[in-house]
C-alpha cells in the first residue's frame, strides 16, 4: 500500500509528466487555452491512460515476454493504444452518449499523446506489477490534469496581457510554462520512501 | 501535381521556411526533453532523421497500393518498424547515447513531425522528392534541437559537447538544464525567429501560433476519418 501511495504522489508531483518529464507537451500547449477544454482533455487522458496501462501490461506479460518478443514492444504498444482509443470511442458513442459528448473530441488526439506510450514504456523500464502500473497510469493522468488546469488559468490571463509582437502566441506560452515548471521543481525535494 | 518542385527547394524548405521545431512547432516533446546537452540533440536528430527518411521512402513507394481507409494503421506500423530498427542500432553501437535518450527513442513513433510528413508529403509525392523532404525536415529538426541543446548546455553547465567553454566568464545557472530552462530557451528562440522573419514581411507564417495543435489534430482527424 505504501509503495502504491509513493507511486501516486511521485508520478503526480515529483515527476510530473508535463512539467518535468516533457511527455504530452502537444496537448498541453494545444488545448490549454480555456479551462473548459483543459478539463475535457484531462478527463479523456486519465480514462485512456488507466485503460491502456492495464491492456499494455497484460500484452507485455502474457504475449511478448513468454515468446521473448520484447523487441516488438514499441510496435505492439502503439498499435494497441491506437486500437484501444478507437474502441473506447465506439463504445462510448453507443453506450454513454453523454460522456462521449464531453470527451469525444479529445479522444482521437490521444493516440499521438506521448504520455500514453511513454507511461507504457516506463512500466516496462521499472518492472512494475499490474496494480502498480495501473496506479502509475492513473497518477500520471492526474498529474497531467493538474498541470493542464493550472496552466490554462495562467493562459486565460495572458490573453489580455500586453505582449511584444514577436512574443505573441507560442513564445510567451512557453515562457509562462517555464515559470509554472519552476514551481514544480519545488517538489523535487520531496523524498519518498 | 501542377508545379514541379526541385529537389533543392524541397530540401531547404525543411531547414528554413518550414522548420519543424521552430516554425511548424511539431515534435515539441523531444525538443524539450533531450536538449540538456548539445550531443543529445545531435543524437536525437540523427535518430529521427533516419526514421523520417525510411518511413517517407517506404510510404511514397507504397502510396498507390495502400487503400485510403487503412493508410493510418499502415503508416503507424511502418514508422514503428523504423523506430524499432533505430532503437536496436543505437543499443548495439551507441549504448551511451541510447541510455541518455532513454524512452524518447521509442517515442519517435508518436513524434508529430514524422506522421505529418507522411500524411502531407510522402503520400502525395514520388520517392526521390520524399527522401529529399525527409532529409530537409530531419536536418531542420537536428539543427534546431542541437541549437537549443547548445544554448542550454553552455548556460546551464558551462560546457559545449562536453568541453568546458565558460571557465571563468560566469557561473553556470543550473536552471537551464532543468525542465524550466527547456521551455524558456525554446520560447526565446521562437520569439527571435519571429522577430527576424517579421521584418521580411511574411504574414502567412509569421505567427507560428498553434502549429502543434493544428498539426496533431490534423493527423488524428485523418485517423478518425480513416477508420470510422
Amino acid at each position: 500500500m505504501k509503495e502504491l501511495f509513493a507511486i501516486l504522489i511521485g508520478a503526480m508531483f515529483v515527476e510530473n509528466f508535463v512539467l518535468s518529464k516533457f511527455l504530452g507537451i502537444c496537448p498541453f500547449l494545444g488545448v490549454s487555452k480555456k479551462t473548459s477544454t483543459a478539463v475535457g482533455m484531462s478527463g479523456a487522458v486519465v480514462f485512456v491512460l488507466v485503460l491502456s496501462q492495464a491492456v499494455t501490461w497484460l500484452i507485455n506479460e502474457y504475449l511478448l515476454k513468454p515468446y521473448s518478443l520484447e523487441y516488438l514492444q514499441t510496435i505492439a504498444f502503439i498499435l494497441t493504444i491506437a486500437t484501444l482509443v478507437q474502441f473506447v470511442e465506439t463504445v462510448l458513442k453507443k453506450l454513454m452518449p453523454a460522456l462521449y459528448k464531453a470527451l469525444g473530441v479529445y479522444l482521437p488526439l490521444i493516440t499521438t499523446n506521448c504520455a500514453v506510450l511513454g507511461s507504457a514504456l516506463i512500466f516496462v523500464e521499472r518492472d512494475y506489477t499490474f496494480v502498480e502500473s495501473v496506479v502509475f497510469g492513473f497518477a500520471a493522468g492526474l498529474g497531467f490534469t493538474l498541470a493542464l488546469i493550472l496552466f490554462s488559468g495562467v493562459r486565460e490571463r495572458l490573453e489580455t496581457a500586453d505582449i511584444p509582437e514577436s512574443f505573441k502566441g507560442m513564445p510567451i506560452t512557453l515562457i509562462a510554462a517555464s515559470l509554472v515548471s519552476v514551481a514544480f521543481i519545488g517538489f523535487a525535494g520531496l523524498v519518498l520512501p | 501535381m501542377a508545379e514541379k518542385k526541385s529537389l533543392g527547394s524541397v530540401f531547404f524548405n525543411g531547414i528554413l521556411k518550414e522548420n519543424p521545431t521552430l516554425r511548424l512547432l511539431l515534435g515539441m516533446c523531444p525538443s524539450l526533453a533531450v536538449t540538456t546537452m548539445a550531443k543529445n540533440g545531435l543524437g536525437m536528430g540523427a535518430a529521427a532523421t533516419f526514421v523520417l527518411v525510411g518511413s517517407n521512402l517506404v510510404i511514397s513507394l507504397i502510396r498507390k497500393i495502400v487503400p485510403d481507409k487503412v493508410r493510418i494503421p499502415v503508416f503507424i506500423t511502418i514508422i514503428a518498424t523504423f523506430t524499432t530498427i533505430v532503437q536496436m542500432l543505437l543499443a548495439a553501437f551507441l549504448p551511451e547515447i541510447n541510455k541518455q535518450l532513454g524512452i524518447f527513442i521509442p517515442l519517435i513513433v508518436v513524434n508529430c513531425i514524422i506522421f505529418a510528413r507522411a500524411e502531407m508529403f510522402a503520400q502525395k509525392n514520388g520517392p526521390l522528392l520524399s527522401i529529399m523532404d525527409a532529409l530537409g525536415m530531419g536536418a531542420g529538426f537536428t539543427l534546431a534541437i542541437t541549437a537549443i541543446g547548445s544554448i542550454r548546455e553552455i548556460l546551464g553547465a558551462g560546457t559545449w559537447m562536453g568541453i568546458p567553454v565558460t571557465i571563468n566568464l560566469f557561473e553556470p545557472a543550473t536552471l537551464f538544464i532543468l525542465p524550466p530552462g527547456g521551455f524558456m530557451v525554446l520560447g526565446f528562440l521562437i520569439a527571435l525567429i519571429n522577430k527576424l522573419t517579421n521584418k521580411k514581411k511574411d504574414p502567412a507564417s509569421a505567427q507560428g501560433g498553434s502549429g502543434c495543435a493544428a498539426g496533431c489534430p490534423g493527423c488524428s482527424k485523418a485517423m478518425h476519418g480513416g477508420e470510422a
